[in-house]
């Protein structure tokens, strides 16, 4: 014997007369059905793409997070999943898809190389995607393991449930500067994709 | 099915010869050489600057006008039978110095060979050598990465253009060793450029040539297009 | 009337406002003298569509591409009458950040090209830095390598199965397959401690030894994976929509793929016998009974037949690794380029330094050159390596089997129709990470 189980916060269900009826805050109901079922764009390049893959097959499933549907049209996908290695080549895509996409959405950065560039610290690769499209949640990993993906699906739902329709700047798309393109002052990405720790030392050739 | 079909068999053209075997303890220097290169030797003389074997694999030199005739000769003669292109690729020194190489990798699939021809280009001279193009359909992206990668033209090849970084990459050629391993340009400026590639404009030149659309596009994308810039290809 | 090819595709962008204030379009079809062509044609009369080609984009975002491929394709309708291929959307300059890491910390690069085949990579690195080292393996290194590349060519042939059966519209096959996917990436993890990017090797040896039982669970592998395949043979290979699909789709003469460089299961169903564990062998494969499938046609179907089969002679080839795995040590005795134990590096003065020396300055090769070439489940991967004596290559240059193969791509698909491109793509195998490297 025990306690009776505790309802679920901020959701009061009670029987009056014969008719069912709820009470709760818009915001919760908005919310904790926009995070029950997300659509993912899966915006896979490289190896995290793969992981994505095995995330999305029979033994993770992600449908049991409300990813049944995969979008593979960003028209139709409340959250941008960046698996694998974004080059500079790709940018220019990756921020057009990010357009495409209709509000609300998120993102979700998956693995070193879409987070902070990873391993690539060379002529090639943009040191993080967080430079071109806004990021909600970083799952660190190379790749990140399917437990680790759908760990950083948890959180987003979190951060979901958290917002308030009243903040308007929530939904405010970016607006990059119109002759740079760049939404982050050019001196800060900079300083940003600086090497650092043991790359620096990975810089000479020779020896 | 009237005729039972038969693959075609590599080894064909030795059919006496061992089973091949994994190398084992290769020496450094020297061992068997391809016994091409004494055909190569025969027919074309001070053409081949030098043969060495260096771990187990023959390298043959060869003098960088001539290597058209040089693969063409591997490719047709009945004894050579170089029907398979491996690879083309180039290699620079840390060495400023030296010249740079531009490396053919053959196999003869029938003779069951391998051989590595080089031509030495060197620095301050045009870097130029003939495709092989029309021997080998397989050299078009080979050779089109290596023109990328190192600036090395490949005379004859019908459309030698970059092919991993985009058209109007300023920055140079990535592997060659004067270009830095972060690229010239800072990170914002590099950022700047690949973003300020125009969605609208991502056909190529050739593409908008097939589909007539040229004509049709605005003066300015068609100013951008013709100066090779912002195709964001 | 004169029939001019027209690009209706193209999306022209706007050209400022027009006088009510809307943005004014660029009208679809050309401008002839500065005036344009009214598109309405006359009441009563069919526009005139001959000759009309539209020029269609796919990628480098699209599920079928298998990456970030991108294709230009100009339709006769729904012939492909030309295509463009675009690539170098994933090139990430592995070839240069190579030329700036010593030979044992290529190897986590190896692992990131060709994502599928991970394992392969690795040994196929190693290989090409033991012959410009001039190191002999150990007996049981050699088994141990060839149970992972032969794994790896499992694992990647499973997943070119499932994507291209979801291409070609079946779905459950994906799932079948990478359930077994997983029991692999078990195995994998329990012996190196990753799922997907291994890191098996070091040169002159492997990161780990195989961990106690690990055997048995490969053979467990080994007894229950093929009834996987029999269910996917079952479901696919007499499967109405699946031959149909397939069947006689860019059909290749063996002379053709020859010459366009092609290798692997692509050359091999055109019916070219060219395998490098056969003809140019390592690791010594020629001690192992196995056979190389070979189509008669190239087409489609015949790659998949081909892959379909090699999966199932990967399976004899674990079987016999397995019988003769032998015991004994997995690396060189060679100082050179081989770490102390840990347990001497911590106690002991000498070691500590040789460990440290190892670490911070690497293992330096003799000058020389050497191209060592293996059979990857794409074809023929090369590892081309040049050093000047230093302790990291002047040039590390992977040849990519799936770049060549996908070069060949406007010849495949020209003359088929639009949805055949997509399977004749997925046919190829293409991984972008080893084709833009």
């Amino acid at each position: 014997m025990g306690l009776s189980p505790r309802p679920e916060s901020g959701l009061v269900a009670q029987q009056h007369g014969d008719e069912p009826w709820i009470t709760t805050r818009l915001d919760l109901l908005v919310n904790w059905s926009r995070a029950k079922s997300l659509w993912p764009m899966p915006f896979g390049t490289a190896c995290c793409a793969i992981e994505y893959m095995a995330s999305a097959a029979s033994k993770f499933d992600l449908a049991r997070f409300g990813m049944e549907r995969q979008s593979f049209s960003p028209r139709q996908a409340d959250v941008l999943i960046c698996a694998g290695r974004v080059p500079f080549k790709l940018a220019p895509v990756i921020r057009r898809i990010w357009q495409q996409m209709p509000q609300p959405k998120w993102s979700i950065s998956m693995g070193a190389c879409a987070s902070t560039g990873g391993m690539f610290d060379n002529y090639a690769v943009v040191q993080g995607i967080d430079s071109i499209i806004p990021v909600d949640v970083y799952v660190p990993g190379c790749p990140p393991r399917p437990e680790g993906l759908i760990y950083g699906i948890m959180m987003l739902h979190e951060k979901i449930m958290r917002e308030r329709s009243a903040d308007t700047a929530l939904r405010a798309e970016m607006e990059p500067d119109p002759r740079s393109q760049l939404y982050i002052p050019p001196p800060v990405i900079d300083e940003i994709s600086e090497p650092f720790g043991n790359s620096v030392h990975q810089q000479r050739s020779g020896l | 099915m009237s005729e039972r079909f038969q693959p075609v068999v590599v080894g064909r053209g030795v059919p006496d010869a061992a089973a091949p075997v994994s190398p084992k303890h290769v020496p450094h220097q020297g061992g068997a050489m391809n016994a091409s290169v004494d055909a190569l030797r025969t027919t074309f003389g001070d053409a081949i600057v030098r043969a060495d074997v260096v771990w187990g694999e023959t390298t043959v030199i060869v003098d960088p006008s001539r290597v058209l005739e040089v693969i063409r000769f591997l490719h047709d003669d009945p004894a050579q039978q170089y029907d398979y292109l491996s690879d083309v690729t180039a290699v620079e020194y840390r060495d400023l110095e030296r010249p740079l190489e531009v490396v053919w990798h053959l196999r003869s699939l029938p003779m069951r060979r391998f051989l590595r021809l080089k031509a030495l280009l060197p620095k301050g001279t045009p870097l130029a050598v003939p495709s092989v193009y029309e021997i080998y359909r397989g050299a078009n992206w080979l050779e089109r990465e290596c023109f990328d990668m190192f600036g090395i033209e490949f005379t004859g090849h019908p459309d030698l253009r970059r092919l991993l970084m985009w058209e109007g990459y300023k920055e140079g050629h990535p592997l060659r060793k004067d270009f830095p391993l972060r690229g010239r340009f800072s990170r914002s400026e590099q950022l700047r450029q690949a973003l300020a590639a125009n969605p609208e404009a991502r056909y190529s030149m050739e593409e908008l040539s097939i589909a007539d659309a040229f004509a049709d596009l605005p003066a300015d994308i068609r100013h951008r297009l013709a100066g090779g810039e912002a195709t964001g290809e | 009337m004169a029939t001019t090819k027209r690009t209706i595709e193209v999306e022209l962008s706007t050209t400022g406002l027009d006088a009510q204030g809307r943005p004014r379009r660029t009208p679809l079809l050309a401008t002839e003298g500065g005036q344009a062509v009214a598109l309405d044609a006359p009441p009563g009369i069919e526009p005139d569509l001959e000759g009309e080609h539209m020029l269609i984009n796919i990628g480098p975002q699209h599920p079928a591409t298998h990456g970030v491929l991108r294709l230009v394709l100009e339709l006769d309708g729904e012939t492909v009458v030309r295509c463009i291929p675009h690539i170098g959307y994933l090139h990430c300059g592995f070839e240069k950040i190579g030329e700036y890491r010593q030979y044992n910390q290529i190897i986590p690069w190896t692992d990131r090209e060709d994502y599928l085949n991970s394992p392969g990579n690795n040994v196929a690195f190693a290989l090409g830095a033991e012959r410009l080292f001039g190191i002999e393996i150990t007996e049981r290194c050699k088994v141990l390598r060839v149970i992972a590349m032969e794994l790896s060519r499992i694992i990647s042939h499973l997943v070119w199965l499932g994507t291209t059966a979801i291409d070609i519209g079946a779905y459950t096959p994906f799932l079948w397959l990478f359930q077994e996917r997983e029991r692999v990436y078990l195995l994998l993890e329990s012996w190196i401690g990753a799922r997907l990017t291994t890191s098996l090797t070091r040169v002159g040896g492997m990161g780990a030894d195989i961990p106690d039982g690990w055997t048995e669970g490969l053979r467990h592998f080994v007894t229950t994976f093929p009834r996987t395949i029999d269910e996917v043979d079952a479901m696919l290979t007499r499967n109405a929509i699946w031959v149909g699909r397939t069947i006689g789709l860019s059909a290749l003469s063996p002379e053709q793929a020859v010459n366009y460089g092609l290798s692997g299961p692509m050359l091999r169903a055109a019916g070219v016998a060219y395998d490098v564990r056969k003809d140019f062998p390592y690791l010594d494969y020629e001690t192992y009974d196995f056979d190389v499938p070979v189509g008669s046609t190239g087409d489609v179907y015949d790659r998949y037949l081909v892959r379909l089969e090699e999966i199932r002679q990967s399976v004899r080839i674990l079987e016999q690794a397995l019988e003769r795995l032998p015991d004994g040590p997995v690396n060189v005795d060679d100082p050179r380029v081989i770490l102390p134990p840990k347990h001497k590096a911590m106690s002991d003065m000498e070691s500590m330094i040789h460990h440290f020396k190892q670490v911070m300055e690497g293992p330096r090769p003799p000058i020389g050159e050497a191209y060592v070439a293996v059979e990857s489940p794409k074809g023929e991967k090369g590892y081309y390596m040049v050093s000047d004596g230093t302790s990291k290559p002047v040039r590390w240059r992977i040849r990519p089997p799936s770049f060549v193969n996908l070069s060949a791509i406007p010849m495949l698909v020209e003359g088929h129709l639009l949805s055949d491109v997509i399977a004749i793509n997925a046919s190829i195998d293409i991984v972008m990470g080893e084709i833009d490297r």
